[in-house]
C-alpha cells in the first residue's frame, strides 16, 4: 500500500469528559459508577426522557402539516423569540425594546463557539477572561473561535468555596472591553455560585470597567428548581440597560441532549444594532452548517408555547433538581456518619448537577482502580449520576481514597 | 461571486469594525466633551458611576461595543427565499434553494421517513448526548451506502466516518482537518460551484482557487480547462469534485472523462475530494450515483467525501450527513478520526440524534430501504419528466434556433440556464421567477403545469436582455 498522506497525523487522545464514559463502557465490574459527564440519571439509574418531551414529541409526529424544509440560518422563530423571553423574562425591557437578538444554535457549545467567533470578528477585544476552573471545552471553544483565552480566580480550594477577593481583583486588572464568561448558575465544575450581594458587585465592577459579560447559561431551573431564581445573574446585567451576551442550553433542563438545542442572545444597546449584529451572525452560521436542526427546537416551541405543557415541564424540571439536592444530602450524611476526615459540607453548598469533591488525582485514579468508580480527574462528580442504592459504595471508595490514598 | 466577496470582506472586517467602533468613540466623545450631563441620556443607571475620563465615561455609556458593524448582506441562495416570501404575485415561481418540491410544489416529506419517526417513537429511545463521532450505526450504514458494503476500503476498515451537521457541517470539519494538518495546502473548486463552498474554506482558513469547468459556450463542461487547471495546481492539492449533479451547473463528467480526472489527480499527487450531496436522488440509483466515488476508491487512493442526506431523503431540516477519509491503512483511519472529533468537540460537542437515527432506522430495515429507494427514484424521475416538458416547451417558444438540449444533458436538481445577473434578474423582477444570479434554476421547485411559463420567461428573458 501507498504512502499516507495522513501519516503525520497522530491519535488524538480521548476527550476528557467524554473519555470516562467510554473507559466506563468497557468496565465489567457489576459495581462501576458512572459520576462523569453531567447527563441526569433517574434513581434507578437510567436516562430520563421528560413526559413532556415525549408528549411534545407525539404531537409533532402526529401533525401532518409538518415539514422538513430547511430552517433560516437563525433557526426556528418562534423558539427563538420563546428562548429570550425564558431567560430575560417576558416584560424584560430588552425585549420590548426590541434590543435582543436570539439566534438557535448547537446546544450550549455551539452558542458560545458562534458567539466567539462573532465577538473574534467584530468585537476590538479579542481577549476572554474565563474562571479558574471551567468546563474542560470552554477554552477550546473559545481559541478556536479566535479570541485568546485568560484566567480569572474562582475556586478557593481551601474553602472549596468562592475566591471572591481573587475574582474581584483579577477582573479589576482586566484590560478594558475584555469579554468575561460567567457561569449563570451551577458553575461548572465546583458548583460554587456567588451569592446575590457578590453577583451585583461582579456587575458593578464588569460595568465600570466596560468588560462585556457573556453567559453560558447551561442550568436554567435546574440548580434550585426555579426558572426565574437561576435566571437572576444575567438578568441583573440586563436590568442596568449594558450589552451582554448570553449562550442557553436546553441539554439538562429538558433532558434534550442529544438533539443539540440552545440559543445565543446578544443584548443590545439598540435595535439597530441588534438587526446589524444579527445579520453577521448569519455569516458566522452559514460557512459552519448553514442552518440548525429543527427537531429538538420544535420540541422546546411546543413546550414553552403551551401554558400546560409549560407547567408540565416545571414540575418535571423541580423534580430533577430536588432529586440532585437529596442525593446531596444524602452524601454528606453518609460520609459524616461514616466519620470520613474533612469537612464535607461543600457537598451540600455547592449547586447543580456537579460537587467539585476536593479530591486530587491520585485519589480519583485509586477511586476508579479500586471501586471502578468514573469522573474526571479534577475531582467532579456529577451528582445525577447517584442514586440511594449507589451513595454507599461512592462513600466508601471516598472514605478509602481520603484515608489511604495521597 | 460577489457573494463571496462581500462574505470575505466582513470576514476580514474586524480591523476596520474595530477602528470604526474605536472612531465612533471618538467622534462622540468629540460632542461630549463640551457638555458632559447635558449629553447623558434620560433613564442611565451609570449616570452616576466613575470616571475614567471625562468623555469616555458618556462614551462608553452611550455607546453600543457593535456600533461599527454593518449590516451584511443576505445570503445570496437563502435569501432568494425569503425574497419570494415577500412577493404577493400570483405567478411566482420559487426556483431558489435546492429544495424538492411535489408537482402540486409542496415540500415533500418522504413517507418512509414518516414511518421510522414512528417507530422511533414507539421504540422510546432515550435521548443521550451521542459520542462526539455520532450515532455508530449511522456512521456504519452511510460508509456502505457510499461506498458499497462489499467494497475493500470498508472490509479493510480504512474509512474514518464522522457524523456532521449535513454537508456544510461535514464539508467544515474536513476543512478544519486540512487548516491543521496540510498548512498551505490549497482546495481546488470548481468554477462555478455552490456558493457556500468558498465561504466554509474562507472561515476554515483554508487557502483556495478554481479551476475551469463550466463552458458558457457550449453550456457544458470545459475538460480540457479543467484537466489544465487540476495539473497546474501545487502538488498534494485538494480537489473539490461534485459526485454526481453538480452544483449549480448540473453538469457531470462522463465515465471516460472521470477516469481522466482520476490519472490526472494521481499524477500530481493531490487529493480528491468528494461532495456527494445528491446521491440516489440524480439518477435515481445510488450505487450508479456513487460511481464517481467508487471509481478513485478503486484505484487506491485516498479521498475525503462529504455526504448530506438532505435530498435524497428529504431531511433537510435535521442537518444529517457524513464526513468520510478514505486512508491507506486502518491505524491511519484511526488516527485521522480521532483527529475529526477533536474538531467537532469545540464546534458543537457531538451532534444531532434525531436525523441520524432515522437514516439508520431506513437503511437497516430492508423494507423501508426498498421503499425509501422507490420514493427516491420517483423524486428523480419527476425532475426528469420535468426537464423533458421545459424543454419541448423552450422548443416550441424559442424561433431562434438556439439550442436547449443542454436542460436535458444536465442532471440533478439544478440547470445552468446560461442565463446572465441581468437576465436573472429580469426572470424576478419581469417574470416573478426566484432564482440564483448565476443563472441557476431548481428543477425541484418546477411543475408540469408551470413549463410554459418559465419557457417564456427564459425566452424573454435570454433574447430581450442583455
Amino acid at each position: 500500500m501507498a504512502d499516507s498522506v495522513f501519516d503525520h497525523v497522530v491519535r488524538a487522545p480521548e476527550d476528557a469528559i467524554l473519555g470516562v464514559t467510554v473507559a466506563f463502557n468497557k468496565d465489567t465490574s457489576p459495581v462501576k459508577l458512572n459520576l462523569g459527564v453531567g447527563a441526569y440519571r433517574t434513581e434507578e439509574g437510567k436516562p430520563l426522557v421528560l413526559s413532556v418531551v415525549r408528549q411534545a414529541e407525539q404531537s409533532l409526529v402526529n401533525d401532518a402539516s409538518r415539514v422538513k424544509e430547511y430552517l433560516p440560518i437563525i433557526g426556528l422563530a418562534e423558539f427563538n423569540k420563546l428562548s429570550a423571553k425564558l431567560i430575560f423574562g417576558a416584560d424584560s425591557p430588552a425585549i420590548q425594546e426590541n434590543r435582543v437578538t436570539t439566534v438557535q444554535c448547537l446546544s450550549g457549545t455551539g452558542s458560545l463557539r458562534v458567539g466567539g467567533e462573532f465577538l473574534a470578528r467584530h468585537y476590538h477585544e479579542r481577549t476572554i477572561y474565563i474562571p479558574q476552573p471551567t468546563w474542560g471545552n470552554h477554552p477550546k471553544v473559545f481559541t478556536l473561535a479566535g479570541l485568546s483565552v485568560k484566567y480569572y480566580r474562582y475556586y478557593d480550594p481551601a474553602t472549596r468555596g468562592l475566591d471572591f477577593q481573587g475574582l474581584l481583583e483579577d477582573l479589576g486588572s482586566a484590560p478594558t472591553g475584555a469579554v468575561v464568561l460567567l457561569h449563570a448558575c451551577a458553575h461548572n465544575p465546583t458548583g460554587v455560585d456567588p451569592t446575590v450581594e457578590q453577583w451585583e458587585q461582579i456587575r458593578h465592577l464588569i460595568r465600570s470597567k466596560k468588560l462585556l459579560p457573556f453567559f453560558d447559561s447551561a442550568y436554567q431551573g435546574f440548580a434550585s428548581g426555579s426558572l426565574d431564581a437561576d435566571a437572576q445573574s444575567v438578568r441583573m446585567f440586563v436590568a442596568d440597560g449594558g450589552e451582554c451576551l448570553v449562550a442557553q442550553s436546553y441539554a439538562k433542563n429538558m433532558g434534550l441532549y442529544g438533539e443539540r438545542v440552545g440559543a445565543l442572545s446578544i443584548v443590545c444597546k439598540t435595535s439597530d444594532v441588534a438587526g446589524r449584529v444579527e445579520t453577521q451572525l448569519k455569516l458566522v452560521i452559514r460557512p459552519m452548517y448553514s442552518n440548525p436542526p429543527i427537531h429538538g427546537a420544535s420540541i422546546v416551541a411546543t413546550i414553552l408555547r403551551d401554558k400546560d405543557m409549560y407547567n408540565e415541564w416545571t414540575i418535571e424540571l423541580k423534580a430533577m433538581a430536588d432529586r440532585i439536592i437529596s442525593m446531596r444530602h444524602q452524601l454528606f450524611e453518609t460520609l459524616k456518619a461514616r466519620g470520613t476526615p474533612g469537612d464535607w459540607s461543600h457537598i451540600i453548598k455547592q449547586i447543580g448537577m456537579f460537587t467539585f469533591t476536593g479530591l486530587n488525582s491520585e485519589q480519583v485514579a485509586f477511586m476508579t482502580r479500586e471501586y471502578h468508580i468514573y469522573m474526571t480527574s479534577d475531582g467532579r462528580i456529577s451528582m445525577a449520576g447517584l442514586s440511594s442504592r449507589t451513595i454507599p459504595h461512592l462513600a466508601d471508595a471516598i472514605h478509602a481514597a481520603v484515608t489511604r490514598a495521597s | 461571486m460577489a457573494s463571496a466577496m462581500l462574505s470575505f470582506a466582513s470576514a476580514a472586517a474586524p480591523a476596520s469594525a474595530s477602528l470604526s467602533v474605536r472612531e465612533n468613540l471618538k467622534g462622540k466623545a468629540k460632542i461630549g466633551s463640551v457638555n458632559f450631563s447635558s449629553s447623558v441620556p434620560e433613564r442611565n443607571p451609570f449616570a452616576k458611576t466613575k470616571h475614567f475620563g471625562r468623555v469616555s465615561m458618556t462614551v462608553a455609556v452611550n455607546a453600543s461595543r457593535f456600533e461599527g458593524i454593518t449590516m451584511a448582506p443576505p445570503d445570496p441562495i437563502l435569501g432568494v427565499s425569503e425574497a419570494f416570501k415577500a412577493d404577493t404575485d400570483e405567478r411566482k415561481l420559487n426556483l431558489g434553494v435546492g429544495a424538492y418540491r411535489t408537482e402540486e410544489l409542496q415540500p415533500y416529506v418522504l413517507k418512509v421517513v414518516k414511518k421510522a419517526e414512528n417507530l422511533m417513537l414507539e421504540r422510546g429511545e432515550n435521548k443521550e448526548y451521542l459520542p462526539i463521532e455520532g450515532l455508530a450505526a449511522f456512521n456504519k450504514a452511510t460508509a456502505e451506502l457510499l461506498f458499497g458494503a462489499d467494497n475493500p476500503v470498508i472490509k479493510q476498515q480504512r474509512v474514518a466516518t464522522v457524523q456532521g451537521l449535513s454537508g456544510t457541517g461535514s464539508l467544515r470539519l474536513a476543512a478544519a482537518l486540512i487548516e491543521r494538518y496540510f498548512p498551505g495546502a490549497k482546495v481546488l473548486i470548481s468554477s462555478p460551484t455552490w456558493g457556500n463552498h468558498k465561504n466554509i474554506f474562507n472561515d476554515a482558513r483554508v487557502p483556495w482557487s478554481e479551476y475551469r469547468y463550466y463552458d458558457p459556450k457550449t453550456v457544458g463542461l470545459d475538460f480540457e480547462g479543467m484537466i489544465a487547471d487540476i495539473k497546474d495546481a501545487p502538488a498534494g492539492s485538494f480537489i473539490l469534485l461534485h459526485g454526481c449533479a453538480h452544483n449549480p451547473t448540473g453538469i457531470d463528467p462522463t465515465p471516460e472523462q472521470w477516469e481522466k480526472i482520476a490519472d490526472v489527480i494521481q499524477e500530481k499527487n493531490h487529493i480528491p475530494f468528494f461532495d456527494v450531496a445528491y446521491q440516489g436522488f440524480a439518477s435515481g440509483s445510488l450505487d450508479a450515483d456513487a460511481s464517481s466515488v467508487r471509481l478513485f476508491a478503486a484505484r487506491g487512493m485516498e479521498l475525503l467525501v462529504a455526504q448530506s442526506y438532505s435530498k435524497n431523503l428529504g431531511l433537510y431540516a435535521e442537518r444529517i450527513g457524513a464526513i468520510n477519509v478514505v486512508c491507506s491503512s486502518a491505524d491511519a483511519a484511526t488516527r485521522v478520526k480521532s483527529q475529526l472529533k477533536r474538531l467537532a468537540r469545540p464546534m458543537y460537542s457531538n451532534p444531532p440524534v434525531h436525523g441520524a437515527k432515522i437514516v439508520a432506522s431506513i437503511v437497516s430495515d430492508p423494507a423501508l430501504f426498498n421503499e425509501w429507494k422507490a420514493e427516491m427514484e420517483m423524486m428523480a424521475g419527476r425532475i426528469k419528466n420535468v426537464r423533458q416538458k421545459l424543454y419541448a416547451s423552450l422548443c416550441a417558444k424559442d424561433k431562434s434556433g438556439k439550442d436547449w438540449s443542454f436542460i436535458l444533458k444536465q442532471i440533478g436538481m439544478f440547470s445552468f440556464t446560461g442565463l446572465s445577473k441581468t437576465q436573472s434578474e429580469n426572470m424576478t423582477n419581469k417574470w416573478h421567477v426566484y432564482m440564483t444570479k448565476d443563472g441557476r434554476i431548481s428543477l425541484a421547485g418546477l411543475n408540469l403545469a408551470k413549463c410554459e411559463y418559465l419557457a417564456d420567461a427564459i425566452v424573454d428573458s435570454y433574447h430581450n436582455v442583455s
